[in-house]
Formats: structure tokens, sequence, C-alpha cells
């Protein structure tokens, strides 16, 4: 009889003959050229996945460099100095206070470019001072404007710090090669000139963006900010909470302790459970179709978006929460039935709280999954350019994910700066909310 | 008039809330007195009673407070809009939707009435505001009232309190819980109802099966496209797009296959308890990253790197290819497939393994010809779930894949997919009647179609797994 011996390495071996013919000592080297094969063929495996991992964790660690290499320098903006010599007569009114009527008036963009061009006497002609102009930022006029209002007694100061333009700010950073051709740089020879002279008067200086921090969304790099997106999705989430926590515990308790078997609830489970995994753009034709089409509710408003990312996170906190109130022994519902407790009260009063660290743990992650879901957002309209940070639900707002898709979007190398340190800023967010599940999950924990 | 602190929704909410609060107050205190009174236990704990009476106040008039504000919006929006071409005749659409929007701002303040007929029709629509605010604080307080009245009318020692707070407790909870089926109710009719509009406007056939896809066309005089009752249209033959959708998921598994197999093979066989404790988190980590994110890796950094690649070796590659997409789009996957994957290798029966082991099959032999075989059917359902999530991931795509559609096979090529051409339709413009936003929708069914069928299939083909050992 014969048949195939894989272990041997020989496809049709025939076990009987040949190794009977062998010598001991011959028979001892085929095992061990065939072990040696066989080890190898193990070592293999366990390198290919030894190196899998290693591509994988390759990849955060390349995708994260990447993100901070391109983001950090977005935590200083460059500023220069300008001496401007503000005329009083036409911004203070008669008790000597800003008028402020006076000062919505006044050019102050140019008294800044005015200003600005005074140190260099020599430039002449309209595109030469066009490209002087071009350096300073567009906003410094109305930045300036905004500080004297807010602390009058500046107005007596000779020299200020206004903001260069994002392109300068790129080229003091290093983020534009002054080897390549003049034509493909955005800063010209005759820009860099300017600027050496500026740097040699010690008039530039790099200082923390504050901006970035403090301001919602503009056409100006230099002055975006992320605080209009953050409050944004801050508000997004909330409405999320206040309709997801509930929803799912009220769900998950009927599901678990009241719902009678049979097709009904059933057909309920299947439904968590595909909701589960459908793709979130669908959740945003949902919003886009029923509360904006139907409902009429809002464009852009963080209300919406919430109520979307609440169905969206639903299933999630939804089986979260059943995985937790199953965690809790049976025995402690039994004593409280035990006592004379109805069924509601052993659920609420008895299960509730021992399985509230484990809902609360999922809630948490839901949440910081809802948190960097952009694409339903997108689809009912928070995508939108918004200058102003939200001051209810109903506003139109924009939230952090979607901001980042939108400054990525842009042109301006500058943006794209500003975007990796949204992410940065993004990523923190979600850390810290996965360390407090983490947190949470190990103080609270009971091993029953 | 009532200052409008107060009339809007959050703070009646609290104000409702509060007066619940101390209607719980009156009606636990009542059934004592009530009992004392009678001589007679009540039938369920005092605070039963509390909780009945301040459900009645705060239920109702919630409800009516949340109806309201939803309806009087609209309301207030047509009698405006009725106002307005009233002093408007001749006015096109974009003219009115512009004058709606000047007169929410000049009612609240944001800017100055232009013409005196404006200033007239904001100061109509302001009072019309501040009346239907005013009579929503009445309306909702009054709704509390007779709701507590009722309630603490009703309250006597042999009243079940309990019971029927359980009652309507556990009704509520049903509520919740087909929440689920409502959402799924409401996915399915929203994406079936403007399909079935799209349908009505252009072949299904065409649909499925055109080869040209160009929605956008729409707006250009330029030729190339069909005229159906005098009105240019773009062309929407799906199958490109499909085409591009699958190419990019393809890509995908192609990168998130292998690498999430042998991440999960080598952590459930080979690694120790200590790396397992390292590695597992640290690829979660991958899996936590935001779509957004990666995709911003893909068409900022990736998507230039290969068209870099493509210089130097003499080939012309755009930044946005479906390679960019795809490859990044299998490292979000990797960590899907792998956690996935491990799950089901480590459920292969301790049996098999000690059955292979005994007749002297090293560890390797083991996996490769027990453990994989036997987990085959489960590690088929997580490629399918993968695929599914591929297909429906939106980001990644959006940012780095193109819009173009083209049936092409080339990984090097800019292709877009479902979920691009879903996003590119509803960005901007929401004329629900345009067969391009129409359109959309036709592709959000097919999406919702294709994703729900792979995940059912995927379940099925892991269960049957299950049954085996």
């Amino acid at each position: 009889m014969s048949w195939p011996c894989p272990y041997l390495g020989v496809q049709e071996a025939v076990i009987s003959n040949p190794i009977k013919d062998m010598s001991a000592d011959e028979r001892l080297h085929l095992i061990s050229v065939s072990l040696n094969k066989r080890h190898r063929k193990e070592k293999q495996l366990k390198l290919a996945g030894l190196a899998a991992i290693t591509l994988a964790i390759g990849f955060l660690v390349v995708l994260m460099t990447n993100i901070f290499s391109n983001g950090y320098t977005a935590l200083l903006q460059s500023e220069v100095r300008i001496d401007i010599n503000v005329p009083k007569a036409e911004i203070l009114g008669a008790d000597g206070a800003i008028d402020i009527q006076k000062s919505q008036a006044f050019n102050w963009n140019g008294l800044v470019k005015k200003s600005f061009r005074a140190g260099f006497p020599d430039v002449k002609g309209m595109s030469d001072r066009r490209m002087l102009n071009d350096l300073v930022s567009e906003n410094a006029g109305y930045e300036l404007r905004q500080a004297i209002e807010k602390d009058p007694s500046l107005i007596d100061q000779s020299s200020f710090w206004v903001k260069t333009s994002d392109d300068v700010d790129m080229l003091l950073k290093g983020r534009i090669k002054t080897t390549l051709p003049e034509k493909l740089r955005r800063i010209k020879d005759s820009q860099l000139v300017w600027i050496n002279q500026l740097e040699q008067k010690n008039d530039l200086r790099k200082v923390f963006n504050t901006a970035f921090f403090t301001n919602a969304d503009s056409r100006e790099p230099e002055s975006a900010g992320i605080l209009g997106a953050i409050v944004g999705s801050a508000m997004v989430l909330m409405i999320t909470i206040i309709i997801a926590l509930p929803l799912a515990v009220m769900a998950a308790i009927y599901l678990e302790y009241f719902a009678p078997p049979g097709r009904l609830t059933d057909f309920i489970e299947v439904n968590i459970n595909n909701l589960a995994s459908v793709p979130s753009i669908v959740f945003g034709l949902l919003g886009l179709a029923i509360f904006l089409g139907f409902f009429n509710m809002p464009r852009s408003a963080p209300l919406v978006g919430g109520m979307v990312l609440a169905l969206m996170t639903l299933p999630t906190i939804i089986i979260a929460t059943r995985a937790s109130i199953r965690a809790v022994p049976t025995s402690i519902r039994d004593a409280a039935l035990g006592v004379g407790a109805s069924r509601m009260q052993a659920a609420l009063d008895h299960v509730l709280p021992l399985a509230a660290p484990g809902i609360l743990t999922g809630t948490i992650i839901g949440i910081a999954q809802a948190l960097g879901e952009t694409a339903p957002l997108i689809m009912i309209g928070m995508v939108a350019f918004i200058v102003d940070v939200p001051t209810s639900v109903t506003d139109p707002a924009t939230a952090l994910p979607v901001q980042i898709f939108i400054w990525s979007d842009s042109a301006e190398r500058a943006f794209y700066e500003r975007s990796s340190l949204a992410i940065m800023v993004l990523l923190i967010f979600l850390i810290s909310m996965n360390l407090l599940a983490v947190f949470l999950r190990k103080r609270f924990e009971k091993r029953w | 008039m009532v200052p409008a602190t107060i009339t809007n929704v959050f703070s009646l909410t609290v104000v409702l809330f509060l007066t619940a609060v101390i209607v719980f107050f009156i009606g636990k205190s009542y059934i004592v007195s009530l009992s004392q009174s009678q001589g007679m236990r009540p039938h369920s704990l005092r605070h039963y009673y509390g909780i009945y009476a301040a459900a009645w106040t705060f239920i109702p008039a919630i409800i009516v407070l949340l109806m309201w504000t939803a309806l009087t919006q609209p309301v207030i929006a047509r009698l405006s809009q009725s106002l307005l071409l009233d002093a408007y005749p001749d006015m096109n659409s974009a003219m009115l939707q512009l004058r709606l929007a000047q007169l929410q701002n000049i009612s609240t303040g944001l800017i100055v009435a232009p013409d005196d007929t404006m200033r007239l029709i904001a100061d109509a629509h302001a009072e019309l505001r501040t009346y239907a605010n005013d009579l929503k604080f009445v309306i909702s307080l009054l709704v509390a009232f007779a709701g507590a009245g009722f309630a603490i009318r009703q309250i006597k020692p042999e009243q079940k309190a309990r019971i029927k707070w359980e009652g309507f407790l556990r009704r509520l909870f049903f509520v919740a819980a087909a929440v689920a089926i409502l959402t799924t109710i409401g996915i399915v009719s929203s994406l079936l109802f403007e399909s079935i509009r799209f349908f009505s406007q252009y072949s299904m056939i065409d649909f499925f099966f055109g080869t040209h896809w160009s929605p956008l066309k729409a707006f250009s005089s330029s030729g190339g496209q069909s005229e159906i009752d005098g009105v240019v249209q773009g062309s929407f033959g799906m199958l490109p797009v499909m085409a591009g959708t699958l190419l990019v998921a393809f890509i995908a598994m192609l990168v998130a296959v292998p690498i999430g197999l042998f991440a999960a093979i080598y952590m459930a066989e080979f690694a120790s308890e200590r790396t397992r404790n390292i590695v597992k988190p640290t690829l979660e980590v991958l899996a936590g990253v935001p779509t957004v994110v990666y995709g911003f890796f893909a068409a900022l950094t990736v998507g230039p790197f290969i068209r870099d690649l493509g210089f130097f070796a003499g080939m012309d590659i755009s930044a946005q290819s479906a390679l960019a997409a795809g490859g990044v789009m299998g490292i979000m996957i990797i960590p899907f497939i792998s956690s996935l994957s491990d799950d089901v290798i480590t459920a292969v029966p301790r049996s098999l393994r000690d059955g292979a082991l005994g007749i002297g099959s090293t560890r390797g032999e083991m996996i490769t010809k027990v453990v994989l075989p036997a987990a085959f059917p489960g590690l088929t359902g997580a490629f399918l779930l993968g695929i599914s999530r591929a297909i429906g991931e939106t980001m990644i795509v959006v940012m780095a894949a193109g819009v173009s559609a083209q049936l092409t096979a080339n990984p090097l090529d800019s292709v877009t997919t479902v979920t691009v051409q879903i996003v590119m339709l509803l960005t901007g413009d929401t004329e629900f009647d345009s067969l391009k936003t129409l359109s959309a929708f036709a592709l959000g069914i097919t999406l919702f179609v294709v994703t729900l069928m792979l995940n059912v299939v995927a379940l099925s083909v892991s269960r049957r797994a299950g049954g085996r050992y």
C-alpha cells in the first residue's frame, strides 16, 4: 500500500520501501533534512507574521510623523514690526474716547500698508508696491483695529507687530524652497530681498499662533482657526449624547429583560446589527432626505448633525450596553426579584447602576467614533465656509473633521500646515476620550 | 411679551422640569396626607405617586413644546413668504430665497432694512415670531398645569401608581428599541422614494448598464448629452463608477488581507501574552484614526509621492490615483481584518490543534493545514465585511481618488467611486427635483443594497462555520 506522505517533503513517496532499505544514518539524515525544511517553513510563517505587524505599526508611525512634521510649525505665526502712527483725529470722538463709527469708516488696512511701505522708500511703481503689500496679511488692518478698540491706550504706540502674509510665513518656516526657479515660487526674488532687509533690521519674529485657537475659519490662513469647528463639534456631540444614550439604554433594557421572544424582537435585533454596518454616508443621505428635505430643519446645523450621528452610533451603544448588562451576574437580579422587587425595579435600581461603568465606556467609544465622522456631516451641509463661532445648535456650523477636509482642499500651503495641526488637535481629543474609557473600565471594572 | 431667554426651547425645558420636580414633592406629600386621613396604606411606595404626577406634568408639556417649535417655523416662513410675494409681485425663486434670508437677518437685528416695505414686512415677521413664542410659553405651561392637576386628582391610596408608571416605561423602552426599525425604514424609504423619482425620468437599464457617467454635464452646453423635453441632461451610466469602486476596494483588500491575516496568525499562534498586550491596542489605534485623517494622508502625501515616483520612472501619473486611495484605505482596514481574523482563528477548537500536533506536525503545519482550513469560512466572512467597508468608505476616496468616471483597471489611473459621486452630487445645491441630485439617491440605494448583501452573506458564511465543530 502506498500513499502520499507530505511530511517527508517527497510528493509520492512510498513509505514502506525506501526507508526500509536505508541504513540508520541515512534515515536520520533524511529525517533531519526534512525536519529542517519543515522548521524553516514554520519560521517563514512566523517571520511573515512579524513582518505584517511591523508593517502595520510602521504605517501608523509614518502616518503620525507625517502629520506631526507637517503640523507643528502651525503653532507659530510670523509677524512683522511696522512703525505706525495712528491718526488720532480720525478715530477719536470729541470726548477723547474711540468713536466706533469713525473707526469703522477709517481705512485701517490702508494705514498698515502705507506705514509698511514707508519702510521701503526706494520701492516705486504699481506692481512693486503691490508685491510689497503682499508681504503683510490682508487682515492686518482689521486686527489692528480690533486691538486698538479693545485697548485704546495702544493708540499712542508708535510701532506694532502685525501678521505677515501666509506666503512669508511659509518662507520663514522653510516650507518654500528658494532654490526653485522664480516662476514656480509664490515668493518672488524682489520680495526675498525685502524680507532679508526686514530680517536684518530684526523686524520679523515668530510668536505663538493664538489665532488658531481663538478664531473660526477665514479665507486668510493666518487668521483661520479651529475654535468655530471645535464648538460645532462639541454641540454635535452634545446632541448625539442627549439623544443616543437614553435611547440606547432604554432599548438595551427592553431587549435584555422585557422583549417577548418572537418575530418582532428578532426583527429589532437584526435591524440593530445591520445598522451597525451601514456605511456612514447612507446616514447622511437619511438626514438630508428626512430631516432637511421632509421636516425642513435648518441646513448646516449641529442639531441635525447630532441627530444623524445619534442614529449612526445608536447600534454601537446599544450593543455595548447590552454586553455590560449581561456582565452583571444574574444573582443580583434574582436577589432583587426574590425580595419582592418588580422586574422594572430590579432592572433600573439594581442591575443598571452596576452596569453603568460599562455603559459609560461603550458610550465614550461610540462618541469618539462620532467625533471623527465626516461624511454624514458633509451630506447635511456642515461643509460650508463659516466665519462665526456658532452660539446655538441651529446656527450654521462646521465640525472639526469637516474643517480638516475643507482646509486640505485649499490651495494655500499654509492651510496644509493648519489642517495637520487641526488633525493633531482632533487626535488629542480622540486619544483622551479613549484613555478616559480605559481609565473608567480599569477603575470601576468589577470581577464577579 | 415674555422675554426670549425664557421662551427658547432649552430654558423652557428647564422650567418644565423644575415644575415637574415641584409637582413630584406635592404628589408625594399629598399621598402621605391622604393615606393618613383615610387610614389606608397606599398601594405603591409613595415616591411613585410623585413620579406619576411629575410624569403627567412634564411629558405631555414637552411633547407639545417640541411639536410647537417644529411646526411654527414652517408656518411663519410660509406667512412671511406670502407677505413678500404680495409686496414684490414679480420675483424669481432665487430672489425670494434671498429676501427670506434678509428678512431673517433684519428681524434678528443683524442688518438694517434696505427699504420701507422690507422694514414693514420684517416688523410683521418679528411680531409674528414674538406672538408664536409667547403662545408657546403659555401653551406648554398650561399643558403642564393641566397634566399636574389631572394626575393629582387621580392620586388616592388604592391607585396603582407604580404599575401605571412601569407600564408606561415598558412602552417607552419598546419605542426606544423600535427606533432601530424606524431608522431602517427611514433609510430605505428615503432612498427608495428619491430613486423612484429618478427612475421615472431615467431608464433603469441605462443607469445600471450604461458606460458613460457625466452628471455635471447638465450645466454645460458642450456636446455629448441627450436631450429630453428640451432640457439638457447629463448621462448616468453607473458602470464606470461601480468599476472604480471595485478597483479601489480590490487594491485596499490587496493591502489589508495579507497584512491583516498574517498579523492575526502571528498574534493568535506565536505571540507571547506580553506582545499581544502591546500590539493589539496599537493596531486598534490604527482603527480609531478618523477616515478624514487617512484621506488627508492619501491626498497630500501618498498621492504626490506616487506621482513623483512615476515621474522618475518616466510615467505620467496624476496625484489622484486609485492606488493612493486604495492603498491608504487598505491600511485603514488592516486592524479590522486582523481583529476579526484573530477571533476566528482563536475560535478553532483546541482539539483540532492538539490532534495536529499529536501526529507530529510542526506548529506551522498545524496552522496552515488544520487551523486555517477550519477557519476558512469565518475568514471569508471577515474579508467580505472588509470589502463591504471598503465600498462604503467615503472620505479617503473623496479626497484622494478623483472625480472623473472612467472604465479602467489600471490602478495608476484616477477613478471615481459611488461614495465620491454621492458627495459630489449633493454638496452645493439641494434642489430635490434635479436629475443630478436624484441620481445620488439612486447611487445611495445601490450602495446600501450592495453593502447589506455583503454583510448578510458574510454573516451566513461565518455562521455556517460555527456549526462545523
